[in-house]
């Protein structure tokens, strides 16, 4: 019962983080006013064919002339040729407006990623997974490699390709305040281009259904001036901080004496397995459980003593963690900065 | 057609083939490691024996699930897709440590000698069982129902290996 309040709290506090009518880059806003336009011009189409179905009922039938159909059974060869005057009109206007929406539409799909200039763009991986986000920033030089997931830092003003996979169903990457969407495929990499302008915290979420946890498949941009950037990359390539007192040392030893460490990587201990989220820097997100749940000790102990009380159908396993165990634990892995 | 929508009815509901328990019980921990024993030698004489059947006999997504852990927790890294490299074959019907799955439960639990890792302790209970279930089905000894039509690493058709060797004797 806690948790769906919790949840249902966060997801209102998010929703104001996720839209794609608060565009923060070149592409949503292109978006956006495309969304605008459609919206505006068949509005009008709208109110016309209302106004154009209300005016039959003022009584007064100019032209037509209609006759009985009992008696004939078929309008006159006269209002039979107007009719279809009119309905080929219809026909025709409709057809030519259709394929001019496709015309902009397609247009501005393409102007929109066009205009980025993409020799100076960072690169950023990121694979699908039932359910959250694995994100990787490659790098030539293997020791400069970063991986992290679901919490994807980029700088402002600078172009972002996205290379996007899938380890096991299709998904979609979608931030709405950045960019449209576009599916992460197994065994394909698919790619998106985007930029942000200005700073902010904006939610992505998965577009694409996924299985039982899709809607729990969140993820969060931090989009901050490029020196902060750079910091952060910096940190995110130091080893894990080692623990610093009893409590946090008996964590540790939880840690890698549990199932933990058979999914779980936390650079500079020996776990290193790569089918869970890396949690070097777990400690620095802000949310657990791909934007379930804000990333706090009390949730965090939640998840881990029950995640499929949280997340029904999650692939983090049930560990059986001892009752004494479970504070040294959450301790260790907040403390993972 | 009432009858029909009946029958369609039970045999849904009848069948533990979808069934997900998502939350699974509590591990019984008296099991680990002792499910079945290898010596009918006893000290002080017989003891009654703690009963282990596969929970999940029968179930398609923990057979999936048994697929899914098959990788991640690297079992193929020793005997391939079941077709053994580094260790011993698992789909076969001489099973060096018995192949009832009790058998498979201790040896993933305990481990063996020569390589086997000990897994008691690590994984959880429902884990080992999924992992179970999963190389019974490439054994043919999970109900057909249950079993993928199609393994994605494996292809699967009523002549698998054993039948194979069966009718060739």
């Amino acid at each position: 019962m806690r948790v769906v309040v919790v949840s249902v709290f966060t997801t209102t506090a998010l929703l104001a983080q996720q839209s794609a009518l608060d565009p923060a880059g070149a592409n949503a806003t292109a978006i956006r006013d495309l969304g605008a336009f459609f919206l505006g011009l068949l509005g009008l189409i709208f109110l016309m064919v209302i106004v154009l179905a209300l005016i039959p009922l003022t009584g007064r039938h100019h032209g037509i002339e209609q006759e009985p159909l009992a008696r004939t059974h078929r309008p006159s060869e006269r209002t039979e040729s107007k009719l279809g005057t009119a309905v080929g009109f219809a026909t025709a206007i409709t057809i030519v407006i259709l394929i001019g929406l496709v015309i902009v539409s397609v247009s501005v799909g393409k102007s929109a990623i066009g205009t980025l200039d993409r020799t100076h763009s960072l690169v950023i991986e990121i694979t699908g997974n039932q359910w959250w986000w694995y994100i990787r920033y490659p790098n030539d030089n293997a020791s400069l490699i970063v991986v992290t997931a679901n919490e994807l830092h980029i700088p402002i003003g600078r172009p972002v390709m996205i290379r996007g996979t899938s380890n096991d169903v299709i998904h979609s990457f979608w931030v709405p305040n950045l960019q449209g969407k576009r599916d992460l495929i197994p065994s394909r990499v698919t790619t998106e281009w985007f930029q942000a302008d200005r700073p902010g915290r904006f939610r992505g979420q998965c577009a694409e259904f996924c299985g039982l946890q899709h809607a729990h498949m969140g993820l969060w941009v931090v989009a901050e001036p490029p020196d902060q950037f750079e910091k952060w990359m910096a940190h995110q390539r130091e080893a894990a901080v080692p623990p610093s007192d009893r409590v946090k040392q008996r964590g540790q030893e939880v840690f890698l004496g549990a199932a933990c460490v058979l999914c779980h990587a936390i650079q500079g201990t020996s776990a290193a397995a790569q089918m869970g989220p890396d949690l070097t820097h777990f400690g620095s997100r802000s949310t657990i459980a791909a934007g379930t749940l804000p990333n706090n000790k009390g949730n965090l102990a939640g998840w881990i003593a029950d995640p499929q009380n949280v997340k029904p159908g999650t692939h983090m396993a049930t560990v059986p963690i001892k009752a004494e165990d479970i504070q040294p634990l959450i301790e260790y892995l907040e403390s993972l900065q | 057609m009432r009858f029909f929508a009946c029958c369609f009815l039970i045999a849904v509901t009848g069948c533990q083939r979808e069934r997900r328990d998502l939350r699974p019980a509590p591990p019984d921990t008296a099991l680990l490691g002792i499910a079945s024993r290898q010596s009918e030698l006893e000290p002080g004489g017989p003891q009654s024996q703690p009963s282990a059947s596969n929970p999940f006999h029968g179930n398609a997504f923990a057979i999936s699930e048994g697929q899914r852990l098959f990788g991640w927790y690297n079992c193929s890294g020793c005997h391939a897709n079941g077709g053994g490299g580094i260790g011993p074959p698992l789909i076969k019907q001489e099973w060096t440590y018995g192949g009832e799955p009790s058998n498979l439960f201790d040896t993933i639990v305990k481990g063996r000698p020569n390589g086997m890792p000990t897994w008691g302790g690590r994984i959880p209970e429902y884990q080992v069982w999924q992992l179970v279930s999963y190389i019974q089905s490439l054994n043919n000894q999970q109900p057909k129902a249950a079993t993928a039509v199609r393994v994605d690493i494996l292809q699967t058709d009523p002549h698998t290996i054993i039948t194979r060797q069966e009718e060739s004797k």
